[in-house]
């Protein structure tokens, strides 16, 4: 009988053979015109995806019959930990998740390969080629410096398990999964724009088959994002939700660009300009999902994410480069055959402002960008430390944000194309009533902070041009859904102005049965508890809450003991309510004495509900829903006075 | 018949003179925002230090943002009275600096453990801190007790509490 760890190593051979042999006959048959060279470089498209998840299944029937053989079950596996646990370590750890993400990419190049072909062949012998000189690369990564299907002889009998942090919350089950595939999902439109600028030609239909996916990939992007600020919110214990961390940044980076690239993508469609820059944002997001890549898995920064220093950072960042030159090289030889077929009339009209939020997406990202990569650039120079501070961010990222929030409300209330004054008045002004009233709404509520009230502002303006444009129901469904994520945008960028500004926090030290007060809340030590597990042990604070008199719950913030861990990690308890939070993180705790941080911040659960909605606004714009009532009339496709068609 | 190249027109000409204001607006604007950026990185810059680097930089070392590292000194911890916080030593092979530090220390805190401290240096000779950290990092390995530590094993250190 083969042993699992060969046989693991066969396939992702096998998985590296085939996508190194279709990405060169794609760009071959591209080339060639070929349909026999195309129809080859689909089965092995799917060949790759039906590889890789082999890949995978070998791997995790290894991690669940705990098979210490193999050195990725040796690093991560153990016997003790709940079953659950021991599946989501294929991501715990540097080569699992690595094989993950090929994955993804395989079950991605199989899907877009699938559906994405009709009307788009000339395009697809690129585009697959291009999306297998990916895997080609994920699948050396896999093969050689990230192996996870190392033989260990003689196989230990148990091992450590993974990150004690990653055990701690059940949000480790989600949010890996979906960054990878946000990230992942990038690659697909980034091929598609490769080979549109190979072609030198973007259609209709390669415009939808780029759109749709980038648009799959940031609602999976947008949650992932969500769910790493929740995360750090309920386990981190320092009652935020972002820190503008490298790793952090590197999510919403390729977020930023790809938002942008929606936006222009429509502008595109629309008025048949902004090809080349749309297809280089589309590039860009694919370039900064690698740089994130690099910064999270390679070691230069250490945090939850970066696992050990490995050797797979220099061969990511030589990949990083070879994107990065074939990118421009490609950008610069071919940007010229895409013709400008229209151009943009009046700079006061709904393409206007789709420019200028490019503009400030742009400026966004390259602020996040220069942050985040200042310190790198500082230690590869002179071998000095050093980190750029939260207030750069901050006070850089807040008119950005404050801007783009008000152009989602200036935007939509403008038509496309020229306007009489008359008419761009009676849209501007009426929504001026919703920005007041919340504003006054903010203010009655204690809003102080000019930032603050600014975005009240904005965003009831926002909402006031949102909702009067859903009313309007003869739009297509796209339009709905993107409405529905603006909606969501402007709904979560106050509740990160009100919750970032307004949040009240306390640290107190309690003997058994003292109190402490924060906000409306009462909060009571009432005694300590241990609680054992397989995994792990507990020392559980118990806090009897009361708010304005009234017994409200019980709160368990805890230390969690993991055995391999030098070091407890905190869990903390919070309450949540519509209104607000009550959060509270131990820093120390004895028998009778409890070091606590109290916090309570506003409306945090609005942001997580949010970005909810944003990603049910991107699904409803995707799905091919069947249409359940004809619409009144059919409109032609760019006549409608939607967001999008 | 000779063929006569026609001469560009008025809205030609407008269209390129608008096009090369709005590239040389736009160049000026990003300029403008990179003098801005840089100068908001440069005024906020957190500097990893040891006692030592801290003891080097002098001047330079007060009101800068400074991430310090080093080993806690056996028996230099007292509670500041009338708060929830601590203060003490940080030391490594070569200084020494006394930290204040608000704020409950966590659980593993105590003598002969590595701590990075987050603050500021003041001209009183000691060190505020508004965050202390002991290392989560179960790849971190402590020194020995009472080992004097180097600046490669607090680099480490250092890095361990990055992203927490």
């Amino acid at each position: 009988m083969i042993a699992t760890a060969a046989l693991g190593r066969l396939l992702i051979l096998g998985a590296l053979l085939v996508s190194t042999a279709g990405a060169l006959l794609g760009f071959a048959s591209g080339a060639k015109r070929s349909d026999e060279g195309l129809r080859w470089s689909k089965r092995l498209a799917y060949a790759f995806g039906a590889l890789m998840l082999l890949a995978t299944l070998v791997m995790e029937h290894a991690l669940l019959t705990h098979d210490f053989s193999v050195s990725y079950v040796a690093h991560v596996g153990s016997r003790s930990v709940p079953v659950w646990v021991t599946i989501v370590s294929l991501w715990s750890s540097l080569e699992g998740s690595i094989l993950f993400w090929g994955l993804v990419l395989g079950i991605y190049i199989a899907a877009a390969t699938r559906f994405s072909s009709r009307g788009n062949e000339e395009s697809m012998p690129y585009a697959i080629g291009t999306w297998l000189a990916c895997g080609a690369f994920f699948s050396f990564l896999i093969a050689g410096p990230a192996n996870p299907f190392l033989t260990i002889s003689p196989a230990p009998l148990d091992g450590p398990g993974p990150n004690p942090l990653l055990q701690n919350h059940v949000l480790m089950v989600a949010h890996p999964p979906l960054l990878y595939l946000g990230y992942v999902g990038m690659t697909i439109p980034f091929g598609f724009a490769v080979a549109a600028l190979l072609r030198g030609k973007i259609g209709p239909t390669l415009i939808r088959a780029m759109r749709n996916s980038l648009l799959l990939s940031w609602i999976f992007l947008s949650i992932a994002i969500m769910l790493g600020g929740w995360w750090a919110y309920e386990v981190l214990g320092w009652g935020g939700y972002w820190a503008w961390d490298p790793v952090e940044n590197a999510s919403l980076l390729p977020w930023l660009t790809a938002t942008a690239a929606l936006h222009s993508a429509m502008v595109m469609q629309r008025r048949g300009v902004l090809k080349g820059w749309t297809l280089t944002l589309v590039q860009a997001s694919f370039l900064l999902t690698v740089l994130g890549t690099f910064m999270t898995r390679s070691g230069v920064f250490n945090s939850v994410h970066s696992f050990t220093q490995s050797a797979i950072g220099p061969t990511i960042l030589v990949f990083l480069a070879a994107v990065l030159i074939g990118s421009v090289t490609l950008l610069a030889l071919r940007i010229d055959t895409l013709e400008n077929d229209g151009r943009i009339d009046a700079p006061v009209s709904r393409e206007g402002t789709f420019l200028i939020n490019n503009l400030l997406l742009v400026l966004f990202t390259f602020t996040v960008l220069v942050g985040t990569v200042f310190p790198l650039v500082v230690e590869a120079v002179n071998g000095k430390q050093m980190s750029v501070g939260r207030p750069y961010f901050d006070s850089m990222v807040v008119p950005l944000g404050v801007a783009l929030l008000f152009l989602l409300g200036i935007g939509p209330a403008l038509p496309w194309g020229r306007a009489a004054r008359e008419d761009i008045r009676r849209a501007l002004l009426p929504p001026i009533v919703g920005g007041a009233a919340l504003t006054v709404l903010g203010v009655v509520f204690g809003a102080r902070n000019p930032w603050t009230i600014v975005t009240l502002f904005a965003g009831g303006y926002a909402l006031q041009v949102t909702i009067v444009q859903l009313a309007k129901l003869r739009h297509s469904r796209r339009s709905v859904g993107a409405y529905v994520i603006h909606l969501g945008v402007a709904i979560a960028v106050v509740a990160i102005a009100i919750s970032s500004t307004m949040r009240v926090q306390r640290e107190v030290v309690l003997q058994q049965g003292q109190s402490a007060t924060i906000g409306a809340y009462t909060v009571t030590f009432t005694g300590t508890e241990e609680r054992s597990e397989p995994h792990r042990t507990s020392s559980i604070a118990r806090i009897g809450v009361t708010k304005n008199g009234r017994a409200v719950t019980t709160l368990e913030p805890r230390m969690n003991h993991y055995e391999m861990m030098r070091e407890p990690i905190g869990t903390p308890d919070v309450h949540s309510t519509i209104g607000g939070d009550l959060y509270i993180s131990i820093a120390s705790l004895e028998p009778n004495r409890a070091g606590l941080l109290l916090i309570v911040t506003p409306l945090v659960s609005w942001i997580w509900l949010a970005v909810l909605m944003m990603a049910a606004g991107g699904v409803i714009a995707l799905v091919r829903l069947p249409r359940m009532t004809p619409l009144p009339a059919l409109r032609r496709e760019g006549s409608g006075e939607g967001l999008a068609v | 018949m000779g063929y006569m190249k026609p001469e560009p027109s008025a809205s030609d000409v407008m269209r390129r003179k608008t096009r090369r204001f709005v590239i040389l607006a736009l160049a000026v604007a990003a300029l403008a925002f990179l003098a801005i950026a840089a100068g908001g990185i440069n005024d906020n810059l957190v500097y990893y230090w040891t006692p030592t680097d801290l003891r080097a930089a002098g001047n330079k070392a007060y009101g800068a943002t400074i991430r310090l590292g080093g080993m806690v000194s056996t028996g230099s911890i007292r509670h500041r009275p009338g708060t929830t916080g601590v203060e003490f030593d940080v030391k490594d092979a070569g200084a020494v600096v006394h930290v204040k530090s608000s704020g409950v220390p966590p659980q593993m805190f105590r003598d002969n453990i590595g701590v990075v401290v987050e603050g500021t240096m003041t001209r009183g000779g000691s060190f505020e801190s508004h965050r202390l950290m002991v290392s989560h990092n179960n790849q971190y390995q402590a020194p020995k007790a009472g080992h004097p530590t180097n600046g490669k094993e607090l680099e480490k250190l250092m890095r361990s509490t990055e992203g927490l």
